[in-house]
């Protein structure tokens, strides 16, 4: 069990999020770095999909209740337990009593903290994940505040851990110049844009503004405009998913957004790479880059290899231990 | 690109969704033929869930194969064979007290707009039994249709961020319930009461695609 210390506004419980229940108006959730989230569970031999914290604010602070194997992921940084620093991406066993703090991140903005066996809430319709507007999933379907207590499924195999692993953000060209790309298959509207939209919207260095958060990651550039006003119907959508509203500047819509929309879509960021949504500051500047199946294909094996190596890494640790 | 008279139009939602958009207009029959081809689709392999929308319907997967257009054919041709489900859906009764600041804060604007007095507009809205055409936007939520075309008003230029639960409202040609607090850029004229959505029970939602929501007036607020 480990209890809140610090002010958790926007700090959440997500795994993999609810897959199955978007014909009922149900939004997935989930994590939106799912790399990090798998990492740092395959770092304590729990389930990939098992729930952990997701922090987006920092320093965020917490205490053992009860001897706990743990592991921080996402962002690169560091985090204090008790008063020996260790780096994050690093797994490590904490007695109880001791306090663990999170500090601000020196890449990447969300941290995950897996523990023991995974978070023990509820499993509603098939996910643990916080569903803010249902209010449901996560620890009572809302975001976390100072004071809560989470139990960890099983806190500790009484195996002492003390390693660490390569974050993504370092394994796989994350970003250059403060820039991030993200690779794209094109959607439905596309081509009802003029060639010069179009290559705006690929040149463009989009700016992760203020207004971007799990619901949705709203980019400010050179505005897009249709050939003329395009008429859609509602329809389901997935994360990723980026729409042009009438103003002309993108909304990728991500894993709190609703589960239909109705706004021009021009593409869709393939799914290999919504972890670097998930990772993208604001104020950081995202370019686009079109994509076929196929390369997207390859993409998502670079990130299974890159799950492969982690997984790689814990066996040696094993046969070392 | 919209469907041509047809052929449905069938696009990528990335890596993780097909979306199969049906020949205009909308209207019942082709929404039961997506009802249709929603049953069948489901136990195709790896598709994780088949999604009515609004004469349109999204397939998703964790992660859609490299060559898509074997896919694409065999959902054209469903599309061609599919018979539409004629569904015995339940009749939803809700009592709405229409209008007023607190209840249907932007019934004016929809006078406004329409011309229409507002005891004309709670005749023609309270006339239609609704189909439920599909569920989308929030937990329980039903897109409706069959709306009195003269009731039609424009989305608002401004959405606002907290429609309570309950809230009646009209978006250009739809009108719909909201099942919980939370932002829209509809137009309310009224509110009403209903649990929509049951977490603890299965199914969750209130409402399948193919039932029928009938308001009826509980108030008139001048």
């Amino acid at each position: 069990m480990i209890e809140i210390m610090s002010s958790a506004a926007l700090c959440t419980v997500q795994d993999f999020g609810r897959l199955t229940s978007r014909q009922y108006g149900v939004g997935t959730a989930g994590a939106m770095d799912q790399l990090s989230l798998a990492a740092a569970n395959i770092m304590l031999g729990n389930p990939e999909n098992s729930a952990s914290i997701e922090i987006p604010i920092f320093p965020f602070k917490v205490r053992f209740t009860q001897d706990c194997d743990f592991s921080v992921t996402g962002t690169e940084g560091e985090v204090s337990l008790d008063n020996s620093r260790l780096p994050t991406w690093w797994a490590y066993s904490a007695k109880a009593g001791q306090v663990l703090t999170i500090h601000q991140p020196k890449k990447g903005c969300r941290a995950y903290l897996a523990l023991g066996g995974g978070i023990d809430v509820p499993i509603v319709l098939g996910s643990r994940s916080t569903q803010l507007r249902g209010e449901f999933g996560g620890l009572e379907g809302r975001m976390l505040q100072k004071g809560d207590c989470l139990p960890a499924i099983q806190a500790t195999d009484n195996r002492p851990l003390d390693f660490g692993m390569t974050s993504p953000l370092s394994a796989l060209a994350f970003e250059q110049e403060n820039t991030i790309e993200l690779r794209v298959v094109t959607a439905a509207e596309y081509d009802e844009y003029a060639t010069e939209a179009k290559e705006l919207f690929w040149n463009n260095r989009w700016k992760v503004t203020p207004q971007s958060n799990r619901y949705g990651y709203r980019l400010h550039g050179t505005e897009i405009r249709p050939e003329k006003p395009i008429e859609t119907l509602s329809h389901g959508i997935v994360p990723g998913v980026i729409q042009i509203p009438p103003g002309g500047q993108p909304i990728i819509q991500l894993r709190d957004a609703q589960p239909s929309g109705g706004y021009p879509k021009f593409g869709t960021v393939i799914e290999a790479d919504l972890w670097r949504i998930g990772q993208a500051a604001i104020g950081k500047h995202i370019v686009f880059k079109e994509v076929s199946l196929k390369d997207a294909a390859a993409a998502m094996q670079q990130n299974k290899r890159y799950l492969d190596d982690v997984k790689q890494m814990i066996s040696l640790q094993e046969a070392f231990v | 690109m919209i469907a041509n008279e047809e052929q449905p139009f069938i696009s990528l939602l990335g890596t993780s969704g097909i979306l199969l958009q049906a020949p205009a207009p909308l209207q019942l029959e082709t929404q039961q033929k997506i009802w249709g081809l929603a049953e069948q689709v489901e136990s195709w392999p790896n598709v994780l869930e088949a999604i009515p929308g609004m004469n349109n319907i999204m397939i998703t997967y964790l992660e859609l194969p490299e060559d898509i257009e074997p896919i694409k054919a065999k959902l054209l041709d469903a599309w061609r064979h599919v018979e539409g489900i004629q569904k015995d859906g339940k009749v939803i009764d809700l009592p709405v007290i229409y209008g007023g600041t607190e209840c249907g804060p932007h019934m004016q604007d929809v006078v406004t707009h329409t011309g229409l007095s507002i005891e004309e507009i709670v005749r023609r809205h309270t006339a239609p039994l609704y189909p439920v055409y599909a569920l989308g936007s929030h937990p329980g939520f039903c897109y409706l249709g069959g709306m009195d075309s003269t009731l039609a008003t424009p989305r608002r230029q401004v959405p606002i961020t907290d429609l309570p639960g309950g809230a009646v409202s009209i978006g250009g040609v739809q009108t719909g319930v909201s099942a919980s607090q939370g932002p829209s850029g509809w137009n309310t004229i009224g509110r009403t009461k209903m649990q929509f959505f049951d977490v603890n029970k299965m199914p969750p939602a209130l409402c399948r695609p193919g039932d029928y929501i009938r308001f009826c007036v509980e108030e008139i607020i001048q």
